[in-house]
């Protein structure tokens, strides 16, 4: 009688063990868990990793609660999922990022990993996201060379990558006429300044052969102190000053320029330089030319178009929750998150409507489109694996009235425009005078 | 001749700066004997409580009255150094005196870390900015090139905290007390003198110096995390190539720095941050110990 009872007793234990197992497991079949990495400390979480997470966060609830969005973005979840997130500080190095790629994956068990601002820890997870099986999307930085100098099968990058900056840079002079009989360059010293500078020499030596490079300047990243690199423009006396500069990097270099009047002398043309102005305001100066890697933030604003209900419903949340207009992370995240939210339910309409595999969700993803914010993203270099997207360059006009700065005279560049062609390396399509590029 | 001109006067801004950074640093080490890491924390704290200060100065009205910032900034620095100087000699570096060098230079560095991460915890992440004192002292014409009034004020501050700290140490008694317990603390204490006393003073000292390189500088930058790190490897370049607790020698290491440096970004800007470690790698063949390293008195 005794065994029986214990008979009875293991046989419960062990079907209370069982329901508790597959509880999580249903459970997880209704969810859909996300590992988000972006810059929550250092130099990069203001300007990028914390307005990121700030747009993310905002679209997954939007997107968990349903209904809030215009078509196709209308359904709750990721195809009725609902979406979890886990986020990671990507501060620490490539090493540290490539530890927590595996603790998310192997612990965490997220279905998706969308992360990283660094160039250097979008170079250094692919591997191991490959290895891993897992599928990744890199959802910021700017590097060509993830998919120029290697292929993933896992990994999808769903920005496009820096060159389409510089060129756009060098057009927009182009079409306004600018005289450029000399230029000079102020870039952080690491791989995102060297390259920018590279394609933007690159494509000003296609647009304006004739143009002298005065000097190029590489300082410290996050040297803070720019007195005698301005005095060196200042000197030389250039027509147009090219920076990449970002965050506290480029707030310091236009308070300390702007003080001396380099920008009276000289014209500013900043590849990325849409972020600072939620801070700098009215202490930007009017009149410069920047870019926000993509139609992002204010160009997208004054887009309108198709895209313009998608556009102002995701930019007047952002406002109403965090009283600031949203600037370019934001929008790569959104873009990201679209595009992932795409893949899933393509995937789910593949294969009857359940919860899409690692290998699933990569053949969705493989050479799609989607409407994001940002415009039209389409998967078209590297195999289907990169995005291309439009880009927008613009003016700065601060708008006394309205106490705002307001990006004027914008000229929008199609993706084609802008972007290599598949299979073509980015400096080698500089080099070669854009052949195949498609100008509206 | 302009070009000359230009990397003179770029050199000695930059000089002027880095000097206020590395003295603090160098004090710290002539009496305590502790490379203090935590340095670039207490500079950009100093930055930190200055943007405050300032704002808080310009929300109370101080708009009436602009150059009252000025003083606001220097308040700042001098209330961190009345805070964290004695929280830290008093609650934590005392503990190690005598101990070897290493282990202070690990705890200071340990300090770094929680500084770095109490600065994210009281100010967050966001910048902070206080441009207002930065223009307010107008342009000055130089040759072809405008400067701005401030960065010349920067070097008049530079000028005076130097002063002040060679004349405290080499003319007054407080200053012969603490070259006293420099030499010898042993015996100084054998003496009478209060080296306790001595040793917090210093270090509070060094704390208001960091800060103040750090206060001088927020209204021309965008006051953001991770200020401190890149301060700290520079003012180590300046403090060996002067010799470490040599106060004409932190003087001399920045102005080599200031000058080389401005010369390569006008001539070979490629080489902008391979000409500071060059300089302290030519310095260092020549004199191990730095160009005014004070003599090691053999004990017996």
């Amino acid at each position: 009688m005794t065994m029986m009872k214990s008979r009875i007793g293991a046989a419960l234990a062990a079907t209370t063990l069982l329901a508790g197992m597959a509880a999580p497991a249903a459970a997880a079949d209704d969810t859909f868990k996300i590992g988000v990495i972006t810059f929550l400390s250092g130099q990069a979480a203001e300007s990028f990793g914390v307005p990121a997470w700030n747009g993310g966060k905002l679209l997954v609830d939007m997107l968990n609660e349903g209904g809030k969005l215009p078509a196709p973005y209308d359904k709750m979840g990721f195809g009725g999922m609902k979406i979890e997130a886990v986020i990671v500080d990507e501060a620490g190095g490539a090493t540290k990022q490539v530890q927590e790629f595996r603790n998310l994956v192997q612990r965490e068990e997220v279905d998706a990993v969308v992360g990283y601002v660094s160039s250097g820890d979008c170079l250094a997870v692919p591997p191991v996201a490959d290895e891993l099986k897992a599928f990744t999307i890199l959802y910021d930085c700017g590097t060509p060379r993830v998919f120029e100098d290697g292929s993933y099968d896992y990994v999808f990058r769903t920005a496009a990558h820096a060159t389409m900056d510089n060129l756009s840079l060098a057009r927009y002079l182009k079409s306004r006429d600018f005289d450029v009989p000399s230029f000079a360059g102020l870039n952080q010293d690491y791989a995102w300044g060297q390259d920018s500078w590279a394609d933007f020499t690159g494509a000003m030596k296609q647009l304006y052969p004739d143009a002298e490079v005065k000097t190029a300047l590489f300082p410290k990243f996050g040297a803070g102190q720019y007195g005698t690199e301005i005095s060196a423009l200042l000197r030389e006396k250039p027509a147009l000053v090219h920076s990449s500069n970002w965050g506290g990097d480029l707030q310091g270099f236009l308070i300390q320029a702007t003080a001396r009047g380099l920008h009276k002398r000289a014209q500013l043309a900043l590849s990325a330089g849409d972020h600072v102005i939620p801070q700098l305001q009215d202490k930007m100066p009017d009149g410069i030319f920047l870019g926000a890697r993509g139609v992002n933030g204010l160009a997208a604003q004054a887009r309108g178009g198709e895209l313009k209900e998608l556009t102002d419903t995701m930019w007047n949340a952002y406002e109403a929750e965090y009283n600031t207009f949203p600037v370019q992370a934001p929008f790569r995240m959104w873009q990201a998150l679209f595009g992932l939210k795409t893949a899933v339910e393509k995937a789910m309409a593949d294969n009857g409507g359940t919860k899409p595999s690692s290998e699933e969700l990569a053949a969705a993803m493989k050479g799609l489109e989607w409407d994001a914010p940002s415009g039209r993203i389409e998967m078209a270099l590297a195999d289907g694996h990169q995005a291309i997207q439009p880009n927008a360059i613009g003016t700065t006009k601060w708008n006394a009235e309205a106490g705002k700065m307001e990006l004027v005279d914008i000229e929008y560049y199609a993706a084609r425009c802008v972007n290599p062609p598949e299979g073509v390396k980015s400096q080698d399509w500089l080099a070669d005078g854009f052949p195949g590029a498609e100008c509206d | 001749m302009d070009l000359a001109a230009t990397i003179l006067v770029d050199g000695l801004i930059y000089a002027g700066w880095l000097f206020i950074v590395s003295v603090g640093l160098t004090l710290v080490f002539g009496v305590l004997n502790i490379l203090n890491i935590a340095h670039g924390s207490l500079y950009a704290i100093g930055a930190y409580a200055s943007a405050s200060m300032v704002g808080a100065y310009f929300a109370l009205g101080g708009e009436a009255f602009p150059y009252g910032s000025y003083v606001a900034m220097i308040l700042a620095a001098v209330l961190v150094a009345l805070v964290l100087g004695p929280l830290l000699e008093r609650g934590l570096l005392r503990f190690f005196y005598g101990r070897d060098e290493v282990l202070n230079v690990l705890v200071t560095y340990a300090v770094f870390l929680i500084l770095e991460d109490a600065m994210k915890l009281i100010w967050g992440v966001n910048p902070y900015f206080v441009y207002e004192p930065y223009t307010l002292l107008g342009d000055v014409e130089i040759g072809p090139l405008f400067y701005v009034g401030y960065d010349f004020a920067v070097i008049a501050a530079a000028v005076i905290v130097g002063l002040a700290v060679w004349l405290t140490l080499n003319k007054t008694r407080v200053g012969k007390v603490v070259l006293a317990v420099i030499h010898d603390s042993e015996m100084s204490q054998t003496m009478g003198v209060n080296v306790q006393r001595i040793y917090l003073g210093a270090f509070m000292a060094g704390t208001f110096l960091a800060a103040l390189g750090g206060a001088l500088t927020a209204p021309m930058i965008s006051v953001t995390p991770g200020l401190g790190v890149n301060v700290i490897i520079v003012a180590f370049a300046v403090v060996i190539i002067g010799g470490l607790g040599s106060v004409p020698g932190a003087a001399i290491g920045a102005l080599m720095v200031g000058i080389s440096r401005a010369a390569s970004v006008h001539l070979f800007p490629e080489a902008e941050l391979f000409i500071i470690y060059f300089v302290m790698a030519i310095v260092l063949l020549f004199r191990p110990e730095g160009l005014f390293a004070k003599t090691q008195a053999r004990k017996i």
